[in-house]
């Protein structure tokens, strides 16, 4: 059976010029990039040239990227790299705030909660029905203790665009630090940082065509990020270990390659409408007009996700439906809840999310299966009515 | 063994013929516990060329309550060692695997049932409960969705069809030691209908050098015999972590260990924490072994006597489901009937006459004494392999 994927925001395929140059840095550059030596040279080159590229491609300057190793280590570089000087600076006197929105990923989510423990308070800002933060909460959470506020760029499971400019300018004017999750944005459609205005912007390789183990932070020359773990003196002492210089390389050939998921909409334009037209009790979760191009959350009626997740795959198509714990069990979203679904709800709900690599006849194959399926699983109803 | 999957399937009725999907028509759902029985099963079935899915149902969160949680938590249902081993041997076996969330569900029907019974003064069977409200039915709709006909299960029990009636029979497993039975007599006429039983004609030494020969990962793995959801058979540690998660302060259920005269002999922390028939943890003193003779919740007493005083001459059951007869008055079963009662999973079953009182609800009178009859325990009626009925006792 062939199989076709449509879980993007989960993880991308590594692009082919991407993978011939990881194979050839992997060959060619073998040096430690801190060494002295020929072979360190080599890699330094290589790895800058990575940083130049990365850089490039959301609008800054090369010295304010830090490479990570992913999406959730620049989460937690960012916040905790803020937040803990902040905390231990304060003496015990006016507890320091820190501000999130309840729709950010588990990668912000859970280093929040963990500066609560570290003696921080926390404000977890709601959004609407559209699942797009209120900015009248935020304007209203803001207080002088506020050191950092978290939100992010695009909503992994809804594809909601979260209003980053007027956040930005918001944190600007009250002094907090602004933090952005840009992993689902970044590397597929344009983004700039200095237009957004903000101070850290966390972006992840395999979203966007290079391998998973590589990501970076934009660190807005000025800022002082501390560091959160501790050894050499890599990265300009922000983030120690010895530089991955190939999945650098590969992160900078990704962010070099411009391309662009733009086009994507149309076709999950065609998709969303396939799935409205030909699926009874169908609807799309969240906004329609402010949204990543290649993602829809759809929620089908009185049928489990999961249900649809299964016979989907077993079809040959690769969606998902909330997201996966440790043993691969799926937890109702907490994005579709926070945005005032009802448990059943979110848990009838599905995401797609399309590629660059999809195609008209893929999309046309999966409406076809979607439609056969949930006819199949509404036909052995009560089959998985919700308990 | 004989392979009986496709001749049984396809002599379904059509009333309990689900919904196929046309591309899996012939898929069949395995159970995956990630142990060697469930394990086997799915290696025999691709074996024998049938188109196989495992299916893991996720029941419940070991850490979800982390005052009792253990690290040595391998080995346990719902363990992520134990969903890591089921993916290595879909992988192995070379099948479509997931993992499915039941916890809502199975707290529901299983782990609020048993609180509610075991506060009530009686020791229900958890397995029984998740087998008729779980394990078939939520993993016979599991298998609708994804358009499988039949499902299979490392249980070992026996499947077999009255030759002229057509109805479904269960009979106890070949290897006596590993039978089953006792808790899968909740199942239906539909359900058995579509249930794969493979390791019914097997022993369980049989099972292992088979698992060997597929080289399952798991073919040497060892096994619990423990409730799932309660760490080291320690109920009463369970129920206080539980109640406590609930906003209960168990503390409130103190109360006296009593004789049958209603004298008091000591004090207690819960009668929940004690079971019929139990002879450890009471912190008495006596010149005779003390039992458990009876627990009551509601006047929160506990009455202990020895081990005569254990002994019941017979025991009325409720709810019984008729099996594999269709009940008392047929050809099949006289009244009163004779036939054989198990009263706990390892019960050797005694004879016993049988007489309805009403539909649901029969009276067993045993020729021997049984000991330690237990309220809230099922009571399940055989007929030589044959499993008649099963109930629960009052």
């Amino acid at each position: 059976m062939q199989h076709f994927y449509f879980d993007h925001n989960a993880t991308t395929p590594v692009a082919p010029e991407v993978l011939r140059d990881l194979a050839a840095t992997l060959v060619e550059v073998s040096g430690n990039a801190s060494s002295i030596h020929h072979f360190g040279q080599a890699a330094k080159q290589r790895l800058e040239s990575a940083r130049r590229e990365v850089a490039a491609r959301i609008g800054c300057d090369a010295r304010e990227i830090v490479f990570t190793s992913g999406g959730t280590e620049s989460d937690n570089l960012a916040i905790f790299g803020i937040a803990r000087r902040a905390i231990a600076g304060s003496a015990g006197r006016v507890r320091k705030h820190v501000i999130t929105s309840a729709i950010e990923h588990p990668a912000v989510l859970n280093a929040c909660a963990q500066l609560e423990r570290e003696g921080a308070e926390v404000t977890y800002l709601p959004v609407g029905p559209d699942g797009i933060v209120l900015l009248g909460a935020l304007k209203r959470a803001l207080r002088p203790a506020t050191v950092l506020i978290t939100i992010m760029h695009a909503n992994n499971e809804t594809g909601a665009l979260q209003p980053v400019r007027e956040i930005a300018a918001m944190a600007r004017a009250s002094g907090a630090v602004f933090h952005s999750d840009g992993v689902q944005v970044a590397g597929r459609i344009p983004v700039n940082v200095r237009e957004l205005g903000v101070d850290l912007y966390s972006l992840s390789g395999h979203k966007f065509g290079a391998p998973k183990g590589i990501g970076a932070l934009y660190v807005r020359k000025g800022i002082p990020l501390e560091p959160i773990s501790f050894g050499g003196h890599h990265e300009r002492d922000r983030r120690a270990g010895t530089e991955n210089v190939p999945g650098a390389s590969a992160l900078g050939r990704a962010a070099g390659l411009a391309a662009d998921w733009t086009g994507t909409g149309v076709l999950r334009d065609r998709l969303e409408r396939g799935i409205l037209d030909r699926v009874a009790g169908t609807s799309v979760n969240g906004s329609v007009r402010n949204r990543l191009p290649n993602t829809t959350n759809i929620r089908f009626d009185g049928i489990e996700g999961e249900a649809i997740v299964i016979a989907l795959d077993l079809r040959g198509y690769a969606v998902s439906s909330g997201s996966a714990c440790s043993s691969g069990a799926v937890e109702p979203s907490h994005v579709l809840l926070a945005m005032g679904l009802e448990p059943e709800e979110a848990r009838s709900s599905v995401r797609f999310s399309l590629g660059p690599e999809n195609t008209e006849s893929e999309v046309d194959g999966l409406i076809e299966a979607v439609e056969a399926s949930v006819a199949h699983l509404r036909h052995i109803s009560p089959a998985l009515r919700h308990a | 063994m004989p392979d009986r999957s496709g001749a049984r399937a396809s002599a379904l009725p059509p009333d309990v013929r689900p919904a196929q999907m046309p591309d899996t028509a012939d898929l069949i759902a395995v159970a995956m516990s990630g142990g060697v029985d469930s394990s086997t099963v799915a290696a025999m079935l691709k074996r024998d060329g049938h188109n196989v899915a495992g299916l893991t149902m996720q029941l419940w969160n070991q850490r979800r309550l982390p005052e009792i949680a253990t690290e040595a938590a391998t080995g346990r249902c719902c363990s992520l060692d134990d969903v890591y081993d089921a993916r290595r041997v879909a992988e192995h076996v070379g099948m479509p695997y997931y993992v499915v969330n039941l916890e809502r569900q199975f707290e529901k029907n299983v782990v609020e049932p048993f609180v509610e019974e075991y506060l009530a003064g009686r020791t229900p069977v958890p397995c029984t409960l998740c087998n008729t409200f779980i394990k078939f039915d939520r993993f016979l709709e599991l298998a609708d969705s994804v358009g499988a006909r039949s499902i299979a299960t490392g249980h070992y029990a026996r499947i077999t069809r009255h030759p002229e009636t057509g109805r479904y029979e269960m009979r106890t497993a070949v290897d006596a030691s590993k039978d089953q039975t006792y808790f899968l007599w909740g199942l239906t006429q539909e359900q058995l209908a579509r249930t794969m039983f493979p390791l019914g004609e097997m022993t369980k030494p049989e099972v292992r050098s088979l698992a060997a020969e597929f080289n399952l990962p798991v073919a040497k793995k060892h096994e619990s015999y423990e409730i799932c959801f309660v760490p080291n058979g320690d109920y009463a540690a369970f129920m206080d972590a539980y109640l406590r998660d609930k906003g209960i302060e168990p503390a409130a259920t103190a109360g006296a260990i009593v004789d049958a005269g209603g004298r008091e002999l000591g004090r207690h922390a819960g009668a929940h924490r004690y079971t019929v028939g139990q002879r450890k943890g009471l912190g008495i003193a006596a010149k005779e072994p003390l039992y458990v003779i009876a627990t009551d919740s509601r006047a929160q007493t506990v009455t202990v006597g020895s081990n005569d005083d254990l002994l019941r001459s017979g025991l009325i059951a409720r709810d019984i489901r008729w099996l594999s007869l269709p009940g008392f008055g047929g050809q099949e079963l006289s009244v009163p009937a004779r036939l054989r009662v198990r009263i706990r999973n390892r019960h050797i079953p005694a004879w016993a006459t049988i007489y309805p009182l009403t539909e649901t609800r029969v009276e067993a009178r045993f020729d021997e004494p049984q000991r330690a009859v237990t309220p809230g325990q099922a009571a399940v009626f055989y007929s030589g392999d044959l499993v008649v009925a099963g109930g629960w006792i009052e």
